[in-house]
């Protein structure tokens, strides 16, 4: 017993220094795990406060290029309703027996990024708006130019949202001109460029193609932007696809929460519970 | 109660220098200086340790929390604090008998620059192996510790030399 307490006692920084290491590998591990996140995250009170605040100062920096942004979503948004007045007396408005059953299958609400990095290999990004708004998690968030990430975990106030750029993200897409689609992943070195999988090979590619999400998940609306393809790797007779993202990752500011109204009814079919 | 304060005054301000002047940075689009390991360097040297590494501790975590990243940054400045009487021993030839005298001021500079560089190298370099966290991309975890090392060094020996100028 004393050989045991004078070694405690000759060895407690070191045991010390363990111990406290441990909790921080825990930690580590824990993060790099979807949904189990919540330990250490920037959606609490204090610091989603913090950078709220700090936010609203810098936002001043890139007024210009956000207020050219929804300008042209709002030009793109005017010609869309436009198009859809033309056509409403004649064909569409007969399938649409019952307005208040109308079957709406999205809805949409905005929120401001209040924290965005994309120089490490996961990044992640807070937005203000949390479960008092209705966010929950696994909810996609786009902008105007192309899809930003899946929100994560949701404080009252604040929402964690794991950014494409995370190299645990695996979102389905495909191609616009064809039904050919693949995962969405990210290899960690730029920013501006993510990277298809698993696009089978008859599919046939080119250059400046658009991708655009495949629909195939209940997170996000099919025919979301992604980016257009930059080249193609085909070592290994595998498709690696690298792609530019229409959305400037460095610069993002107002986005839009997607709640996909059917998702419990679509997740019911696909885990049946039992009987 | 004078050290308390200092200390706390160290924690706070290089907890929000970092935060929100020195991730901003982004040099080049990817590189940034790590400043807050300056509080390992200007943490008083004591031989009751306890109190240093869990101070050490939960300023990283603190960071961590701002920067969604699990816990790497509270283990790498973790293992740096507890590296440093190391350091101080082999590099400085100080025993505990001079830790209350101890000044980094008044050392030769190459002593310094070569203990406050080992101690940046190394905690960066934990740092991105830990934020890589896969066997993959290695060659990007030296580029960046190269990198932002540089970057940290160049930016602590500006500051400190600002800081004695005007005292």
């Amino acid at each position: 017993m004393q050989q045991l307490i004078y070694y405690f006692q000759k060895y407690r920084y070191f045991l010390f220094f363990v111990l406290l290491e441990f909790i921080a590998l825990f930690l580590i591990i824990n993060n790099n795990t979807f949904h189990k996140s919540k330990f250490i995250s920037s959606a609490n009170g204090v610091t989603g406060g913090l950078y709220e605040n700090f936010s609203k100062l810098s936002d001043y920096f890139n007024l210009r290029t956000q207020n050219e942004e929804l300008a042209s979503e709002n030009e793109e948004l005017k010609n869309l309703l436009e198009k859809h007045n033309s056509t409403q007396g004649s064909t569409i408005r007969a399938f649409v027996i019952d307005t208040l059953k109308y079957n709406q299958k999205y809805s949409y609400s905005k929120a401001k990024i209040i924290k965005n990095y994309y120089n490490t290999p996961n990044n992640y990004l807070t937005i203000n708006k949390g479960t008092l708004q209705g966010v929950e998690k696994e909810m996609a968030v786009i902008n105007s130019k192309g899809i930003i990430g899946i929100t994560e975990y949701s404080n009252s106030n604040y929402s964690r949202v794991q950014s494409i750029l995370n190299s645990n993200s695996k979102i389905n897409a495909r191609l616009k001109n064809s039904a050919h689609f693949g995962s969405l992943e990210w290899d960690g070195k730029d920013f501006n460029r993510v990277q298809l999988h698993d696009v089978p090979r008859q599919a046939t590619l080119k250059i400046g193609d658009t991708i655009i999400t495949g629909g195939r998940s209940t997170i996000f609306p099919e025919g979301i932007l992604i980016g257009s393809i930059k080249n193609i790797d085909t070592k290994n007779n595998k498709n690696l696809i690298h792609i530019q993202l229409f959305n400037d990752m460095s610069n993002l500011k107002h986005v839009y929460i997607v709640t996909y109204l059917d998702k419990k009814e679509i997740n019911s079919l696909n885990n049946p519970t039992n009987e | 109660m004078n050290s308390v304060l200092y200390v706390a005054f160290l924690f706070l301000s290089l907890l929000f220098l970092q935060v929100f002047v020195c991730n901003n940075i982004l040099f080049l689009g990817y590189i940034n200086p790590y400043v807050y390991i300056a509080f390992v360097i200007f943490y008083p040297l004591k031989k009751e340790r306890f109190l240093f590494l869990l101070v050490s501790f939960l300023l990283g975590l603190a960071i961590d929390f701002f920067l969604d990243s699990g816990g790497i940054n509270a283990f790498s400045l973790l293992f740096v604090a507890y590296i440093r009487l190391f350091l101080v021993h082999v590099i400085f030839k100080k025993t505990e008998q001079d830790y209350l005298l101890f000044n980094l001021q008044q050392e030769p500079f190459g002593r310094v620059f070569n203990y406050v560089i080992i101690l940046i190298v190394i905690h960066h370099f934990i740092l991105f192996s830990l934020a890589n966290f896969s066997s993959q991309n290695f060659s990007n975890v030296l580029t960046n510790t190269l990198y932002s090392s540089i970057f940290t060094a160049v930016l602590f020996f500006i500051g400190t030399y600002i800081i004695r100028k005007k005292k």
